[in-house]
């Protein structure tokens, strides 16, 4: 009845709180702390962490970044998209558009790639399947990102952040090779 | 003139301009929720693959409907009327400057009727979050901003009602702890519609032309200052709800005064930057900012949920032993009344919310764990856990106590309400249950087509996604059918209920007061402080409420297994850096 009436006591906040609460409280706050800590401990004990990097750039500049990966390093193509092997520990571009992701990229198993990521119109969503990495990508900005494949097959990026009607048509192939 | 009247079977005053208010914005809240029923028939039945109804412009239009009348206008009309009562109601008291809490009213119906014709004109199918750079018709904006205005006005209609009070002394002592949960969440919603007008109100002129450019990464962060915190409110006020409900079907009294109260402080100072969830995966954030702000070191905004996880059920256990229900640990639970909606709304939301929604957000919120989450249809399944059936539900139970209090109709089809809640939580319990598998196995949220038909390149998700979506159908569609049983229950109410006082005819349910002679009261009775307790419960030796404790400790079991399973679940994937 009281929890719609006001207080019994004037001055509440001087009755004493029961033995139940006051354990309850301490152990959540101890999970909460844990799961705080476990946020820095996988900095720096995890393999799985997003690198701080990032840059601000426009549409243009990116494109060429990209277009200038994909003269270098072209090695086929498929259904009109270049196939891009870059050398291990290069920078890797890729880019999300309406509505793909280009180019294909081949990469080796094992290798760290600096992978950069940009879009050149709205908000996309990097969705690597069936790893199950996802990404936001925002136009305007630049990310990078240090992967390291371990396994090797085909894989599919796609896009799942809403870009309009074409949307689920978005998607994007990285194809790791054993080396 | 008299402008109150006594609820006999409650005893709540109602001030009659405050009761108009309420039945209000109670029914615009019920119009809504009905728009987003119908629109989420249609997004549940697309993303059921193997039925997969509506055509690709269609769905994408619809789920942008269903986010925003499900999220924004039905939750926050409904709110609105939680807020005049919390104040007026629960203080005995006038409510303050009732036509400016007209014009807010009307500013809001205004604001969601432009955008949903935004909406429906097509060229707005944005999804509730409108990320720009993809552009919305301006009209699509400037609902929202005028939605946004109407309640803020109410909000401070509220707190000019608080002020009345206080000043007319027309309660002893401080204001009850439901009254001080709505302060919360109107405290919050302040800080939430300022945020909104950060960013709408540039992003209006933007399509309007005024303004050239708005920057991305900016409009998510700020956005999701108002779209993250707009949840916060949804919980401050259901929370109130569930001790508005425990004590009146209980008379239960919250187990300790000041660790409650401070629970909902720790939801004001804690939770203003949570749009920090949203960006955990996005560029140009580091990850020292990530960290701090989903949990400012030390998670006291989770802290604050699993409080009123405990206080919420355990006064309501103590106050039912108190009756002798004392057998066992759980004699209080079973013999709760289940037959009634009002109960069982309250206590699957409270479980639901706390077992799946809580959980899955802490989790999902977590810097690195994101990384497998983000954007899936995870994300949609725990916020249908945190909303739909927290919230809502919630709201739902709510509107079966208000029908009689407020509305004076006894319940059109007694027997369909008394299992709603059954049919609505199975049916969204089996598609959030399912909805998170398939996020798990990395299925897009937001994304019409599973098969990617006609994309040049070609992909895959595995056949189990497949069947977890198909049973996600089925809970969603007995979800749905959940929903209509409220509607025809609610409505039925109004319409055809049976009139518990003289009626002022066929629309008293639909914002008119009743007839003049049920306000027969100048002035209520000061409201009176809660009796003492005979004997002092609290500081005893013993556990007052044991069954809770150990539902409390399943929760927390749940919640590290579960924490750590998705740690192991992210060490499986590339390892990035």
């Amino acid at each position: 009845m009281s929890s719609f009436l006001p207080p019994s006591e004037r001055n509440w906040w001087s009755t004493p709180v029961g033995k139940q609460e006051i354990i309850w409280i301490g152990i959540a706050l101890v999970w909460c702390l844990i799961m705080f800590f476990m946020m820095p401990y996988w900095h720096i004990y995890g393999k799985q962490n997003l690198s701080n990097e990032a840059y601000q750039t426009n549409a243009p500049r990116y494109q060429a970044n990209v277009d200038a990966m994909v003269a270098s390093y072209k090695v086929g193509e498929e259904a009109g998209m270049p196939i891009v092997r870059p050398p291990p520990g290069s920078d890797v571009y890729m880019l999300g558009r309406l509505w793909q992701w280009y180019p294909i990229l081949e990469l080796e198993k094992n290798q760290s790639y600096r992978l950069h990521l940009s879009s050149m119109d709205w908000n996309h969503g990097f969705s690597l399947q069936p790893v199950n990495i996802n990404l936001q990508i925002v136009p305007g900005y630049e990310m990078v990102i240090t992967v390291a494949p371990d396994q090797a097959g085909e894989f599919t990026v796609v896009c799942n952040e809403f870009c309009g009607i074409g949307h689920h048509l978005m998607l994007g192939k990285i194809y790791v090779k054993e080396n | 003139m008299a402008q109150f009247r006594v609820c006999p079977d409650s005893g709540f005053y109602f001030d009659r301009s405050a009761e108009s208010l309420m039945k209000a914005n109670a029914v615009a809240g019920a119009v809504s929720l009905l728009i987003a029923g119908i629109l989420a028939l249609g997004v549940i039945l697309t993303r059921w693959q193997e039925v997969h109804l509506l055509p690709a412009d269609m769905f994408y239009q619809v789920l942008t409907g269903h986010g925003i009348n499900a999220l924004i206008f039905w939750i926050i009309f409904f709110e609105m009327a939680i807020l005049y009562f919390a104040s007026s109601t629960l203080l005995r008291t006038r409510i303050a400057a009732p036509r400016w809490a007209w014009l807010g009213f009307a500013l809001m119906i205004i604001g969601m009727v432009m955008n949903n014709v935004a909406v429906l004109q097509g060229n707005s199918s944005v999804m509730m979050t409108s990320y720009a750079p993809m552009q919305a018709a301006p009209h699509f904006y400037l609902g929202l901003i005028l939605f946004a205005v109407g309640a803020l006005i109410g909000c401070f209609v509220f707190l000019g009602t608080l002020v009345i009070a206080r000043e007319d002394r027309t309660y002893e002592g401080s204001i009850p702890l439901v009254t001080f949960g709505a302060l919360t969440a109107c405290i919050i919603a302040i800080f939430t519609i300022a945020s909104g007008a950060i960013i709408l109100v540039p992003t209006f002129l933007w399509s309007i032309g005024y303004i050239g450019h708005i920057d991305a990464a900016m409009y998510r962060v700020i956005w999701w200052g108002m779209g993250h915190s707009s949840q916060q409110i949804n919980v401050a006020a259901h929370v109130s709800v569930w001790y508005l409900i425990v004590g009146v079907l209980f008379n239960a009294r919250p187990m300790s005064e000041k660790v409650s109260r401070s629970a909902f402080l720790l939801y004001i100072l804690f939770l203003q930057l949570a749009s920090a969830h949203h960006i955990l995966v996005d560029p140009g954030i580091s990850s020292e900012w990530k960290v701090f702000n989903t949990s400012y070191a030390m998670y006291l905004a989770v802290l604050a949920s699993m409080i009123h996880g405990l206080t919420v059920p355990g006064s309501m256990e103590v106050a039912q032993r108190a009756k002798g229900y004392t057998k066992g640990m759980f004699e209080w639970l079973r013999k709760a009344p289940w037959g009634n909606p009002v109960f069982s709304g309250f206590f699957f939301s409270l479980i639901i919310f706390g077992f799946i929604g809580g959980i899955t957000g802490v989790v999902m919120g977590t810097e690195q764990i994101n990384l497998i989450i983000h954007n899936t249809i995870y994300v949609p399944a725990h916020f249908h856990a945190t909303v739909a059936v927290g919230t809502t539900l919630t709201f739902m139970a709510l509107t079966y106590l208000l029908i009689p209090v407020l509305f004076r109709r006894a319940l059109f089809l007694p027997g369909v309400a008394k299992i709603q809640p059954y049919v609505f939580s199975a049916g969204m319990t089996l598609m959030i249950l399912f909805m998170l598998g398939a996020g798990t196995l990395g299925v897009a949220r937001r994304h019409w087509d599973m098969d990617f038909t006609g994309a040049l390149l070609a992909f895959e998700y595995p056949g189990t996604a497949y069947t977890l979506m198909a049973v996600a159908g089925i809970g969603g569609v007995l979800g749905v059918l959940g929903g209509a049983m409220y509607l025809v229950v609610t409505v039925g109410s109004l319409l055809f209920g049976k009139k518990l006082d003289e009626s002022a005819g066929l629309l008293q349910g639909f914002g008119m007061p009743l007839a003049p002679s049920s306000y027969n009261v100048e002035q209520p009775e000061r409201l009176q402080m809660a009796p003492k307790l005979a004997v002092e419960q609290h500081g005893s030796a013993g556990f007052e409420a044991p069954g809770t404790f150990a539902l409390a400790l399943a929760l927390l079991v749940c919640f590290v297994v579960y924490y750590f399973i998705n740690w192991d679940y992210l060490s499986s994937v590339w390892p990035l850096s």
